[in-house]
């Protein structure tokens, strides 16, 4: 009984023992370094101080962008989960080729990288692109209006990068959902609507929980879309802290934005995980 | 069906469908420019032309950043499919304390911004006095890759009937060779795909390497960038094209290994 368990626990130390190497090397070149960067925020002339902080949140600008960072990633977010909801039920329905049709558009462009996409969206945004031919030739607009450069220009190609991150966490969920649910809610005479709200919705919660999360975490700290379809003069956290530490050197103002943006970062991860959590228990 | 239920399907097909077209469109324009005869991005373009791809072969710096992405998107890849699958392994096999942790821990920095991950990384390799561009991004890439290979690796084997295992050993396989026979075969799928989107987000990975690139060593994407800021023309789009083509092949070969529909679980 005794050598058993012995040997059990022989066992279990040896199976833990794969996961060191891994660990070993995330705390080394991961952890340890963000900690360092986190430290070093708090760090002045001499030792400990707030003062990178303080002169930080006292600067009307900082806020400004703040404030343009969360809009920007809101509007993503809201935008991915409106068109991207639908699709994910699109996708949940369709069968053979239409399935696989789908898959593919969603896919595909999830590989692509970054800096190729916000290119075309370059093309595509210009004063004389496509968007602004169709909204000429459809009378919306009299003359042909510039979109690259603006908040919209940002917003079109934000969404687009991320909405696939929206799309698979639903359709993942939805594809778990037995159909016979909707039908046995129309028998016991609900209405459309009430289905809707009352049955569709809660049943994709979690999907739309961890795909809005990821979406909105994302959006808030993308950098070469802003870069490339807004420019200069308008300013994210991330746009910030990459100025502060390639542009301007300024290591001490770079580490006080980086970690506002981490702090940012690491509160939407641990809303959704406990958000996801108590709709778990809820249920 | 009812009159709402057949509106609500129409909207629900016709919001997907203007989705595909929505996603596919930066493909689309990318392809189509690559091979249009106009140097400022007309469209439709005014005549067909090969010039953009005739032009890459002796475009500055293109190769030497090819080759740089492509060594350090493998290594880093192999390292964490090794370190990341011994991981896995634990955490899906083991009974020990704090796997949750350890699992969000080590899948932490896909959720992470890419550009203070950077800094830390170049602050932290600083500080060791590691000043090697190449090897420096070899590290860093590393822990882009890792989270896509223990997040795919851990659900794939938690799936795993490891009874497999102890049968073939029962039947006179050594447990190396159970291992080899039984666990990996059964894992490859799990392996090449999650092998293939570790290697493709560091192949795409900007703001991690932004930080450790200098005027002599640069990865795919920054070289990409500095193109684009500097002197846009399609060659861009060719370049562009010619990594979607390579993505297409990848996806095919998922297909076929895998499966699309498993894919998109992931």
């Amino acid at each position: 009984m005794i050598a058993a368990l012995k040997n059990r626990l022989a066992r279990m130390d040896r199976i833990a023992i794969l996961a060191v190497p891994a660990l070993v090397y995330m705390i080394a070149i991961f952890a340890i370094p963000v900690a360092g960067l986190l430290l070093r925020s708090f760090s002045g002339p001499d030792g400990f101080t707030l003062a990178g902080y303080v002169s930080f949140l006292g600067d009307a600008f900082n806020w400004r962008v703040i404030g343009n960072t969360l809009r920007v990633a809101a509007i993503t977010t809201l935008i991915c989960l409106a068109i991207g909801y639908p699709t994910a039920v699109a996708l949940s329905r369709a069968r053979g080729f239409v399935q696989v049709a789908l898959l593919v558009a969603i896919i595909l462009p999830l590989s692509v990288g970054v800096v190729v996409k916000a290119f075309a969206w370059q093309i595509v945004l210009r004063r004389d692109g496509i968007v602004a031919n169709i909204l000429v030739g459809l009378g919306v607009w009299d003359t042909p209006q510039l979109l690259l450069f603006t908040e919209t220009g940002l917003v079109v190609g934000a969404a687009n990068l991320f909405l696939p991150f929206m799309i698979l966490p639903i359709y993942s969920v939805l594809k778990l959902v037995d159909p016979n649910i909707q039908d046995a809610a129309a028998t016991l005479g609900a209405s459309p609507v009430y289905r809707f709200f009352k049955v569709a919705l809660p049943l994709a919660m979690p999907g739309i929980v961890s795909g809005s999360s990821i979406v909105f975490s994302l959006a808030v700290s993308m950098y070469v879309i802003p870069s490339l379809l807004i420019g200069d003069r308008f300013q994210t956290l991330a746009t910030l802290v990459g100025r502060s530490f390639l542009l301007m050197r300024n290591e001490q103002l770079g580490a006080v934005t980086a970690s506002v943006l981490l702090a940012l970062a690491l509160a939407i991860v641990a809303f959704s995980s406990w958000a996801v959590r108590r709709k778990g228990d809820s249920r | 069906m009812t009159l709402a239920e057949r509106s609500a399907t129409a909207v629900v097909w016709t919001i997907a469908g203007a989705v595909t077209v929505f996603l596919l469109t930066p493909l689309v324009v990318t392809v189509i420019v690559s091979f249009g005869s106009s140097a400022i991005f007309t469209l439709p373009p005014p005549g067909w032309s090969m010039r953009w791809y005739e032009r890459l072969a002796n475009l500055r710096g293109l190769s030497s950043a090819l080759a740089v992405s492509f060594q350090v998107g493998l290594l880093a890849t192999a390292a964490s499919l090794l370190l990341g699958g011994m991981a896995s392994i634990a955490l899906a096999r083991g009974r020990f304390a704090g796997r949750e942790t350890i699992l969000a821990f080590l899948t932490s920095p896909l959720m992470l911004p890419g550009l203070v991950l950077g800094i830390a990384l170049l602050q932290g390799m600083r500080f060791a006095g590691l000043r090697d561009v190449w090897t420096s991004l070899v590290i860093a890439h590393v822990i882009i890759t890792m989270p896509y290979v223990v997040r795919t690796l851990y659900s794939a084997l938690t799936l795993f009937d490891f009874s497999l295992v102890d049968a073939a050993r029962t039947l006179g396989c050594s447990y190396p060779a159970a291992i080899g026979r039984v666990l990996l075969p059964n894992l490859a799928p799990a392996f090449v795909t999650s092998g293939i989107f570790a290697f493709l987000a560091s192949m795409d990975n900007y703001a991690i390497s932004i930080f450790f690139t200098n005027a002599w060593t640069k990865t795919l994407p920054i070289q990409m960038l500095n193109y684009v800021e500097e002197q846009p023309d399609p060659t861009i789009a060719a370049i562009s094209s010619l990594l979607i083509g390579l993505v297409l092949v990848l996806l095919l070969i998922c297909e076929r290994v895998v499966g699309l529909r498993r894919l998109a679980e992931i």
